[in-house]
């Protein structure tokens, strides 16, 4: 008899066991009948009769499955201590509070990072409430004349702040500040990557901090670079391969194994595990011997390579971590990154360790911080170019990309593709699908845009074209309107 | 009462697809001859150039509206296609419909529920984010929903697979479908099913995706050209149009006519093709159709699309008249805001003027000289008047007295430029917004623009052949708002850094520095000759009186030009950067400090001076205002220049001239370092070397080479450098930060160094060599790329064209850089253009998203922070407690930014930043 499991389909489906049964005594499997064509149905017509099929195909047809039960995977409390809590905000000290006194009283405010400047000069003068005054006030006064116009047309301010100085950069990757060892993009195309949103940047790097108790240990940050770093059977064996007797060599270096704290039986373990080495390992005295189970030169070259790339220990994506002395303590650069892996790691100091791939932080930290990532990485590629660009602009356009709780790009398939207007995005890329399609949804176009006003030849809306001087020459006072 | 002032503004468009019924209505005329003109040159009636389409020949008149050649706006035909033909722009569309609709109903493949929670799904992203990207990607969701169904929900018909054959043919498992039973089909779709698929049904029926009329375009859009032969050259739609309506003529005959199926079948896809090829010609799949002469030709999308589509080349930017180009040339006598306008391109460019009463002598009189008033001297005509009838006389030598009397308020007269006029000067790229700004105009003779050099950096315009443009403002708002807002001056400070960018370069840092360096001082004749044209001056007391002579020392005649409370301080850019600064006490004169407005100490260069990184600029500019910055950098221009040409100045070869001494160290330096190279070379063939962490053992060696030829470059560089004081030129323009750097000095007195492509020694080119001269797999350092002579001692063929490798690689790394980072700025500027500063500060886009809650999180214009800051902190203790105070010392001594020379270089290493391409020294690809 047609297997059980077979009618068991259809039932889940809702068909009546009794006409499951029927089908499948028939040859007829739940996917014949799902797929039948017209001919095949009038067949099984023949055996179910007309009705009965209806109920079938309807059951069979609506989408719905029964729903997959998903178990709803509890979530894991975040446990954080209090300590754990790092807190960037310093309380005031009083100075400052006095400061900010004197500011409520006259109705004035001042910026935060302003305060702070005057405070760290005055902190210890026990300067005079008066002079204090006087101070507080030029300040308000400079800061008030400081202050940006409204209707001003910033975004545009940004972009040109930040494409400009493009045409200054170079092009060249080059040695990492600090670090020679390593390749960093750099310059234009590092500003264009970050500027795409990329997934992955062309040189991800991580520059891993270390707890309090290893940061000075040389040995302790050896080992913990030596766990963050993947090391692969060919970094700490050679791999030979011997054709008389089908097999793959592998002789463990020792040094190389010592150095990475690894032992001839954790790489068997590890070995053992692998894709398609699973019971074709074993051990012969110093040596690990992979065994080919086919007579085929063909699988004995792939067995080889799968052994030399087999993974015995780090963390993923990461393929060197090299030690620097930063500042009195070792720091951990990686060519590779994987935020999530290493903040996970014990002695890892989880404030200040960071990456360079905006994505990884986004994913792992979230939006706030990925924001900041942005500001961050931008700013350090234009500066490190000599090139000064005020930081208001690089926060306009992270914030712009961030804005949504999504890393968006600078283009087409980010802002640019969802602006409100037609128009905006016919003019920039891709014109005749967008007007096709807003042909087709009836878009209207309500133009409260800069490109949109443009095209149809009145005055933008930003700056002085968001406002409308009106001027009667004849009406005088105690005119009606 | 008229309420006059407010601006009628078109509030929203509205996009829609075209019904057929429409298409017909809308027509002027039906087209059916695929002939244009008939034999005596007229347009066939009821052909492509029907005259009831419009006109475009001169003195004719429309058939339908009457009206003359630019006033008719043409009309559109129709053509009546024989058989229904796919819309290309549609297929995509038009497949998602078939396949998930019912073949038999026409109803949605998803039940009554589903429908309604996918539209009520729609309806709230549409409400949240006002996202179109968002909401077609729901109904993209619903339509493949949809079509995963084998069998309606309504009526239980079994669905069949559709498949799309690029680009236009529909199979329903293997058969064809013809566009007639694909419209039937889209035909059946009910209204309210198509508003879960995210089309509207009021605006867009789906069956008329599929075309039975075709819309012909007004002979205004598709104008033919008479050639100089006589003959007629039409224009590339039209082409098209007569290819489709040929086809269409073929395939009605043959239909009428019972011609067997397959010929009908052939003709009606070659009609889809033509019919095609008019909407999209780079359609994938199918060759596009070419002109007689092989070019494919040019339709309706390939108009719209693209850098020189309308959109971009027509509708976004658009030619204008009262324009000007030529090319420029500088003038240190002109103010910053003026611009020199030749004679020939002043009587070109005009201004609108309105008579009234009070200016009617003047328009009188202006009129009557005509387009071309006799000399002497420049005198405005006026070229165009404009009658109160709005009538447009062109005014020549001959009608000009005549114009001129009747002349009469109401009448507007186009005057020709005069000195004062506003104008916007122009230099492309146009990158920032301090590439277009309001000059004054000053009249002048010979043909070329000019303006003060300090307005270089902006407009980043040098004088090797450069053009600018100018353009005459014509409305008053347009003068007023140029005016107010775009004047040079306004632009001093750039809102990329909130530093200046209009300030001193090249001669002028150099004259300053001879003005004003250590002792300098200047007999009353020099004095005299340099203040002259300052202008209105009073001349201090000699700093020097002897019986013989008066002396006046450089910096008296500085502190002329500073306004008189004016306090500052900072370090020059001569400054060594010792480790002690000595301050006012400085071997150097680097310390520069300034008391109410006299300078007490210190040398004015770049730092004081320069653009970019100007100190005094940036102090005035945000303290004093533009008016008193722009008066001080026209007379620090003509100070500057005054100085320089009165003790001369010019470098040449012998600047680079070094004893034979020296020389001689320098080779040995050279030696020395060629040994050096060969040992690691041989320790690492001996497999001696030792390798890097993290590096390969070649990778070690390379390494290790670099940095023995790097200091044996600045070995180099030293030793030539101890032998190129201040009393050099070149020196003194790379000190005071002119022009040049030490680092060039050294590459033309003591040697050039390595040369790198992609920051690697050389490498490539022969096998295992970079040159035949060398062996095989040397790695030595001539054989690599090594230059050991300097630019002075010249160099040999090998090092020759090494250097020409590291150049080249210079010139393609600039060509790269230019269009990506052009695309770059263009994507930003497109994502960023609609965000503006709300009335309660807060940044928005269109859509009224909040982007920012506070502007760059303190409200600051960068344009007007202090270098990012928002207040000067150190500036206002200064200002509040004074120079002397105890406070300030006591605030000194903590030291928390050394105190009053707040100095921090915003431009760290400007040399590699800012020299321009030209500049030869650049190409060595000089690796540090």
């Amino acid at each position: 008899m047609a297997g059980k499991s077979t009618v068991d389909v259809f039932t889940r489906k809702g068909v009546d066991e009794k006409v499951a049964k029927l089908l499948v005594e028939n040859g007829y499997t739940y996917t014949k009948v799902a797929r039948a064509n017209e001919k095949t149905l009038r067949k099984i017509e023949r055996i179910l009769g007309e009705r009965k099929l209806k109920q079938v195909l309807n059951a069979i047809r609506t989408k719905e499955r029964a729903p997959k039960k998903k178990k709803a995977k509890p979530l894991k409390k975040p446990k954080l201590t209090k300590k754990e809590l790092p807190s960037k905000i310093e309380p005031p000290t009083p100075i400052e509070k006095k400061m900010t006194k004197i500011l409520e009283k006259s109705g004035r405010s001042l910026p935060k990072s302003v305060l702070k400047d005057l405070a760290a000069r005055l902190e210890g003068t026990n300067i005079q409430d008066k002079l204090l005054k006087e101070i507080l006030g030029l300040a308000t006064e400079r800061f008030e004349n400081h202050v940006i116009d409204p209707n001003e047309s910033v975004g545009i301010i940004a972009a040109q702040s930040i494409g400009e100085p493009g045409t200054q950069m170079t092009m060249r990757t080059f040695h990492y500040a600090g670090v020679a060892e390593m390749n960093v993009t750099l310059g234009l195309p590092r500003l264009i990557e970050i500027v795409d949103a990329r997934r992955v940047p062309s040189t991800p790097i991580m520059e891993i901090h270390l707890g309090e108790g290893v940061r000075n240990d040389l040995d302790a940050v050896r080992t913990i670079a030596s766990d963050i770093e993947r090391t692969m059977v060919i970094d700490i064996a050679d791999v030979e391969t011997d054709i008389s007797s089908m097999e793959v060599l592998v002789k463990l270096d020792k040094r190389k194994m010592e150095r990475k704290g690894l032992t001839p039986e954790q790489v068997l373990k590890r070995l053992g595990k692998a894709k398609g080495l699973k019971g074709l390992v074993d051990m012969r005295e110093e040596d690990i011997v992979v065994r080919c189970d086919e007579p085929s030169y063909k699988k004995l070259l792939r067995l080889s390579e799968d052994t030399k790339s087999t993974p015995i220990k780090g963390i993923d994506g990461i393929h060197r971590a090299v030690i620097r002395k930063v500042g009195g303590s070792y720091v951990v650069y990686t060519e590779g990154s994987n935020l999530e892996k290493v903040l996970e790691m014990k002695d890892v100091d989880k404030t200040r360790t960071t990456t360079n791939s905006i994505m990884e932080i986004h994913e792992v930290l979230g939006i706030e911080a990925a924001r900041n990532s942005i500001i961050n990485e931008a700013s350090k590629t234009l500066e490190e170019q000599g090139l000064t660009v005020d930081i208001r602009h690089i926060m306009l356009v992270s914030d712009l990309m961030t804005n949504d709780g999504d890393v968006k790009a600078i283009g087409r398939h980010g802002i640019s593709g969802r602006k409100s207007s037609v128009l905006a995005r016919a003019a920039f890329e891709i014109t005749s699908a967008h007007l096709l399609r807003a042909g087709m949804t009836g878009e209207t176009d309500s133009l409260e845009g800069v490109v949109e006003n443009i095209i149809v030849g009145q005055p933008v809306t930003v700056g002085t074209g968001a406002v409308n001087l009106v001027w009667s020459p004849q009406k005088k006072e105690g005119d009606a309107k | 009462m008229m309420v006059t002032g407010v601006t009628k503004r078109i509030s929203a468009i509205k996009f829609a697809m075209l019904s057929p019924e429409e298409v017909r209505k809308m027509s002027a005329t039906k087209i059916i001859t695929a002939d244009t003109y008939d034999d005596d040159g007229f347009p066939i009636d009821m052909g492509l150039m029907d005259p009831h389409l419009g006109v475009i020949e001169p003195g004719l008149r429309c058939k339908t509206c009457g009206k003359k050649v630019d006033e008719c706006p043409g009309h559109f035909g129709h053509i009546d296609l024989a058989m229904p033909v796919i819309h290309v722009g549609y297929v995509k569309e038009i497949k998602k419909l078939l396949q998930s609709t019912c073949r038999s109903c026409g109803r949605l493949l998803l039940t009554g529920e589903q429908a309604d929670e996918y539209s009520k799904e729609r309806d709230r992203m549409e409400e949240l984010t006002g996202d179109s990207l968002e909401s077609s990607s729901i109904s993209a969701e619903s339509a493949k929903d949809a079509s995963s169904r084998t069998s309606c929900p309504h009526c239980g018909a079994v669905q069949l697979k559709i498949t799309l054959d690029k680009p236009t043919t529909f199979r329903e498992e293997g058969h064809k479908l013809t566009p007639k039973e694909v419209r039937e089909r889209l035909e059946r779709v009910p209204d309210g099913d198509l508003v879960v698929l995210g089309i509207d049904p009021t605006v867009c029926r789906p069956e008329w995706m599929v075309l039975t009329a075709l819309p012909v375009p007004p002979v205004t859009v598709r104008p033919s050209i008479t050639l100089e032969s006589g003959d007629r050259s039409e224009d590339d739609v039209t082409h098209k149009l007569v290819d489709v309506l040929r086809i269409n003529q073929r395939l009605r005959e043959n239909r009428d006519a019972g011609a067997p199926q397959l010929i009908v079948e052939d003709l009606w896809e070659l009609l889809q093709y033509h019919v095609t090829t008019y909407f999209d010609n780079q359609t994938s799949g199918i060759p596009p159709a070419r002109h007689r002469s092989g070019r494919p030709l040019k339709t309706l999308v390939q108009r719209l699309k693209g850098k020189e589509g309308r959109f971009r080349s027509n509708l976004s930017g658009k030619r204008v008249n009262f324009s000007a180009r030529t090319v420029i040339s500088p003038d240190p006598m002109l103010s910053i805001n003026e611009v020199g306008v030749p004679i020939t391109a002043a009587r070109e460019l005009t201004v609108p003027i309105r008579v009234t009463e009070r200016n009617l002598a003047l328009a009188k009189e202006m009129c009557a000289r005509g387009p071309t008033p006799p000399g002497p001297g420049y005198k405005p005509g006026v070229n165009y008047a404009i009658r109160t009838d709005g009538r447009r006389i062109k005014i020549t030598d001959k009608n000009a007295e005549t114009v001129a009397e009747s002349v009469e308020p109401g009448y507007v007269v186009e005057r020709h430029l005069v000195d004062g006029d506003i104008v916007l000067f122009n230099r492309q790229p146009s990158l920032h917004r301090m590439s277009i700004m309001a000059h004054e105009v000053r009249v002048m003779p010979y043909k070329t623009f000019r303006f003060n050099l300090c307005v270089c950096p902006p407009y980043n315009a040098d004088f090797d052949g450069d053009e600018m443009n100018l353009h005459a403002l014509q409305s008053e708002e347009a003068r007023a708002e140029a005016k107010v807002l775009m004047r040079v001056q306004e632009h001093i400070l750039s809102p990329r850094f909130g530093g200046p960018v209009i300030g001193a370069i090249h001669d002028h840092i150099t004259g300053s520095f001879i003005l004003t360096h250590k002792d300098s001082s200047f007999s009353r004749e020099e004095t005299m000759k340099m203040l002259e044209k300052v202008g209105d001056l009073k001349l201090p007391p000699p700093s020097v009186k002897t019986r013989r002579a008066e002396r006046w020392s450089g910096k008296q005649l500085f502190s002329m030009i500073l306004p008189k409370d004016l306090h500052i301080t900072f370090k020059s850019s001569i400054c060594q950067k010792c480790s002690m600064c000595k301050k006012e006490k400085c071997e150097n004169d680097a310390f520069v400090v300034i008391r109410n407005g006299e300078l007490l100490s210190g040398t004015i260069d770049e730092k004081a001076l320069g653009a970019f990184k100007g100190r005094i600029l940036d102090k005035l500019a945000r303290d004093y205002g533009p008016d008193t910055s722009r008066a001080f950098i026209d007379r620090a221009t003509k100070l500057a220049v005054g100085a320089i040409t009165i003790r001369g100045f010019t470098t040449g070869i012998d600047d680079e001239d070094i004893p034979s001494q020296a020389r001689r160290e320098i080779e040995d330096a050279m030696t020395q370092a060629k040994l050096k190279v060969e040992e690691h070379i041989t320790a690492y063939r001996n497999g001696e070397l030792e390798q890097m962490p993290g590096r390969s053992l070649e990778e070690t060696l390379e390494v290790e080479i670099m940095k023995v030829l790097g200091k044996a470059r600045d070995t180099a560089g030293q030793i030539a450098g101890r032998h190129l004081g201040l009393e050099n030129s070149a020196v003194i323009m790379a000190k005071c930060g002119a022009r040049g750097s030490m680092l060039n000095l050294s590459q033309m007195a003591g040697a050039i160094g390595q040369q790198a492509v992609r920051g690697e020694r050389l490498s490539r080119g022969y096998w295992n060599r970079t040159l035949p001269h060398f062996e095989q797999g040397d790695l030595g350092s001539e054989a690599r790329g090594f230059i050991k002579n300097s630019y002075k001692s010249g160099l040999t063929p090998t090092e020759y064209f090494f250097h020409s490798m590291g150049g080249r690689e210079g010139l393609v790394d600039t060509a790269v850089r230019t269009s990506r980072s052009g695309y770059m700025q263009r994507r930003l500027i497109n994502a960023l253009e609609d965000l503006k500063v709300m009335q309660d500060g807060t940044v928005r886009n269109t859509a009224d998203a909040i982007i920012q809650f506070t502007y760059g999180e303190d409200r600051i214009d960068p344009a007007r922070s202090v270098q990012g800051d928002a207040v000067d902190v150190d500036d206002v203790l200064l200002t509040v407690l004074g120079d002397k105070g105890e406070l300030i010392a006591k605030i000194q001594e903590k030291g928390v930014v050394s105190y009053g020379i707040q100095d921090r270089d915003i431009f760290e290493t400007p040399e590699d930043a800012e020299t321009e391409e030209e500049s030869d020294f650049e190409f060595g690809g000089e690796e540090g």
